[in-house]
């Protein structure tokens, strides 16, 4: 571009605190580094010296509206609203802008795009801004493309996005994947309305729809579970049974809970036994001194009474009930006020769970089958019969590779009967001289040396000519490509100059036919970008290795073509145009 | 030696190997100025007495291809180390005689080389190779080479695709080594489907190295080695009416019998064809 290679503009300009306002004229002056705008009248106020740095972006009106107006925007979220007289001063300074913007974004910061992204006067809601921000983070390799193009001045913000409509309204709908899970609020004593107690001891779940609001209110239901809970704290096993005894409601609350039994049996079936798991010394738990999570054990355990049992806790069963209840999460997906329906919910939850289980018989079986598989006693099994390949059906790329010397039928002598032996012997004499080799044999011994050096030499580098040459290999691993065999270096130039050039021409050949200015300005900013990366790959092709120099010229030939023909198009117009041009003075 | 005793030692690269010999004594007697039986057999000799090195418990089996019989010649889990070669030469004499016995008696003519009993040879393999299976959970892995030099017979080609693809449903592999003038068509074909090595050897006089350098090479291996490929495979087929070789033709959707001609009837399987719709007009001009 012309204008870059200018230090200095210079134009005349008004300065505007808002579209409507008329504005104050003026001369505005930028350089690489800042830009100044001086008023013409003296006296006014107005007197700016703004360095690039701290303008973020430009807008500006549509070539062909009713004001010719820059606005450059920063950070902090002031912005310059400049007018100028006509477009073409206009568009001078809004290149000079952009490429001030990106190169003092370059110099100054290394934060991401984010922030150095080119605003369009187009109007864009924040959301559209934030979904195109988090686009280019997520994706680096638009990330780069939109560096090279958009920062780079080659391309408009707008057209860049333009194509990519679909990208930005995918990122929009997809919704965030984790779940929330529980508080890990062990020690909680209000009862909670999300559940969380009902979660980990059904049987008080169990027991809250029993009695509340039948036998007792909700007061009293917590009531007494707080003084069972105050019980358990005590660690008093006795004084538990004993009013336990008394109050046939506490006493639910204070037995070991049944259904948290049976869930745990379940659980315990639901183990696969055929896991094998090597057990080390980090798994002895007998000789440890400190058991039971760290607690000291209690000795006077054994001198209670069977009829205490039921009203021991553990508090290793207590800690993991509580893990599992808050790995899990929510069971229930609503968020409901009332602990009665918190309570119905989650019973009818866990009966679905339940139902289910009991009819995974099939399930049942195969584990089953499995077991009995692993645990097999040799000496006592039925002879099996041998393994079998199943059918499948074949890959017909391998068909059509081993096909390919056939079309073009280099099998050496061929089959059709090219070179028939005769065997002008007869039957017997035949026999007669096989016998004979094998008797020489016989009486001589093996030759010795089995094989002459040289020729076995010769045979081995035959072969491994044969095994290493590339013809025979490419092509028949669908996963392997050429890309692959590259250096990394060449590979992630090759690929971005790809996709660079695939960008370049989209824009390129969607500004044909040139109707306006502004499509021959883009169309000849393209074609000076296109022009820079064409020797670019030919360096490539001339720095790679010489035994994939090949594949790689290949790769890259379809990319010159393009851009020849891009090249021959442009100069071809332009040529139409001059000579058009000189029958319409005005035109272009 | 004693009979490998199926143990828990069994490493991955322990082999069966089934040799199957060409003693085709007029393919022989034809290729006499450039290679002779006597050569190849010290070869092969060589060969099988390092196969039988790489591993104690590898264990070689020769089979000999005649052009009226099939027989074992060696088998190396009976007898004693000492005495391979001394026990496979005249085993082979005796087939020789033998095979010599049942050709009959007017077959002077030098009408070229006819071609061997490869499609008995391979069945032969292949029943060894299924009772070892049997013998319990714990055996070498078993694959079959077969050094052929005879031109392709087109009346065994039934024969050999069923013994193919029962070899490709109990996957063992087959490999080739052609040592004859042309390539072999059925082997190309057996190698492909079964996942063996198909090889024709430029220089004859170093069948040692090729056998050595591609074939010695046991499966567990091959995974991580790379071997020469073919470059092409024929897939021709022959014909089941006429044993012509075809490489277009019509087949019955029913049991995939080839023919070269239209019929009515399927000779396999029995099923009647419809009416033949005519590719050019031509051909239907000339009715």
């Amino acid at each position: 571009m012309a204008d870059k290679q200018q230090q200095v503009v210079v134009k005349r300009a008004r300065h505007k605190s808002s579209v409507k306002d008329p504005g104050t004229p003026g001369v505005l002056k930028m350089t690489k580094d800042r830009f100044t705008f001086m008023a013409n009248d003296p006296s006014s106020p107005v007197k700016l010296n703004v360095e690039f740095r701290t303008i973020k972006g430009h807008k500006f009106t549509k070539d062909g509206t009713k004001q010719a107006l820059l606005n450059l925007t920063q950070d902090q979220g002031g912005n310059y609203i400049f007018e100028f007289e006509n477009f073409p001063d206009r568009n001078v300074c809004k290149d000079f802008v952009a490429s001030a913007i990106a190169l003092s974004g370059e110099a100054g910061r290394t934060v991401p795009e984010k922030s150095a992204v080119p605003i369009q006067d187009e109007q864009l809601s924040a959301a559209e801004m934030e979904r195109r921000i988090k686009l280019l983070q997520e994706d680096s390799d638009l990330q780069k493309l939109h560096k090279q193009f958009v920062i780079g001045g080659i391309l408009s913000e707008a057209e860049f996005w333009a194509t990519r409509k679909k990208l930005l309204e995918q990122n929009y709908s997809r919704r965030p994947k984790q779940r929330v899970a529980l508080k890990n609020d062990m020690w909680s004593t209000k009862p909670l309305a999300d559940g969380q107690i009902f979660a980990e001891k059904p049987a008080v779940r169990q027991a809250y729809l029993n009695f509340v609001p039948n036998k007792m209110t909700e007061k009293e239901f917590w009531t007494k579970y707080s003084r069972a809970e105050y019980l358990h704290s005590t660690k008093n096993v006795i004084a538990a049974a004993a009013e336990a005894a008394e109050d046939e409601e506490l006493a639910v609350f204070l037995k070991q809970d049944d259904m948290l039994v049976n869930e745990a049996r379940k659980k315990i079936r639901q183990v696969d036994p055929t896991l094998d798991m090597e057990a080390d010394e980090g798994d002895d738990y007998m000789h440890l001194p400190i058991q039971d999570h760290g607690l000291p054990r209690n000795d006077n355990k054994d001198v209670l009474d069977s009829q205490y049992e039921p009203y021991r806790r553990s508090f290793s069963q207590h800690l993991n009930q509580h893990a599992a209840v808050v790995l899990q999460g929510r069971v229930i997906d609503v968020e409901l006020g009332d602990t009665r329906s918190v309570a119905e919910a989650l019973a009818r939850t866990k009966h679905a769970e339940l139902a289910k289980d009991a009819s995974d018989v099939y399930l049942d079986k195969e584990r089953l089958e499995r077991i009995s598989r692993m645990t097999e006693i040799e000496d006592l099994q039925a002879p099996r019969d041998p393994a079998v390949a199943p059918l499948s059906i074949k890959d017909p790329r391998d068909y059509f590779d081993s096909q390919q010397a056939n079309a073009f039928s280099t099998l050496g002598d061929t089959v059709s009967g090219a070179k028939q032996l005769k065997c002008s012997v007869s039957t017997r004499e035949a026999y007669c001289s096989l016998k004979e080799c094998i008797s020489e044999i016989k009486f001589q011994g093996l030759t010795e040396p089995t094989i002459n050096s040289e020729v076995a030499f010769k045979v081995l580098n035959g072969l491994a000519q044969n095994i290493s040459s590339n013809k025979y290999h490419l092509g028949r691993n669908p996963n392997e490509s050429i890309l692959d065999s590259l250096p990394k270096i060449t590979r992630e130039e090759l690929l971005l100059h790809w996709s660079s050039i695939q960008e370049l021409l989209k824009h390129f050949w969607s500004s044909y036919p040139i109707t306006t200015k502004y499509l021959l300005t883009k169309a000849t900013k393209l074609k000076d970008a296109m022009s820079q990366i064409y020797p670019k790959l030919q360096e490539i092709k001339e720095s790679v290795q010489s035994d994939l120099r090949h594949q790689v010229s290949l790769l890259v030939q379809p990319m010159l073509q393009a851009l020849d023909a891009a090249f021959a198009h442009y100069d071809a117009d332009v040529q139409n145009r001059s000579a058009r041009s000189g029958e319409r003075p005005n035109g272009f | 030696m004693s009979p490998p005793v199926p143990s828990k030692i069994l490493t991955d690269d322990v082999s069966l190997l089934m040799v199957l010999i060409d003693t085709n004594p007029h393919f022989w007697s034809s290729i006499k100025p450039h290679f002779s039986f006597s050569k190849f057999l010290s070869h092969v000799l060589a060969f099988l007495n390092s196969i039988l090195l790489l591993n104690q418990l590898n264990q070689v089996v020769v089979l000999a291809t005649g052009i009226n019989s099939c027989g074992y010649v060696f088998d190396s889990s009976s007898g004693s180390v000492s005495q391979r070669a001394e026990s496979l030469l005249p085993k082979l004499e005796e087939f020789a005689e033998n095979d010599e016995s049942l050709s009959e008696r007017d077959d002077d003519s030098g009408n070229g080389v006819g071609s061997s009993l490869l499609s008995g040879s391979l069945s032969m393999a292949l029943c060894y190779i299924q009772r070892v299976f049997r013998s319990g959970p714990l055996h070498p892995q078993p694959r079959i080479l077969c050094l052929h030099g005879s031109p392709d017979g087109p009346g065994q080609y039934v024969a050999i695709m069923n013994s193919i693809f029962s070899a490709q449903r109990s996957m063992v592999p087959i490999d080739s080594c052609v040592i004859g003038i042309q390539h072999s068509a059925f082997l190309q074909q057996a190698s492909y489907i079964t996942g063996g090595v198909y090889l024709k050897p430029q220089q004859l006089d170093g069948l040692f190295q090729y056998l050595a350098t591609v074939f010695a090479t046991d499966l567990h291996s091959r995974n991580f080695l790379r071997l020469p490929k073919p470059v092409g495979v024929d897939f021709r087929a022959s014909c089941f009416c006429h044993k012509n070789t075809i490489d277009m033709g019509f087949i019955c959707s029913v049991c995939l019998s080839i023919f070269c001609k239209h019929q009515k009837k399927c000779s396999t399987c029995g099923s009647t064809f419809g009416q033949a719709k005519t590719l050019d007009p031509s051909a239907s001009q000339q009715r």
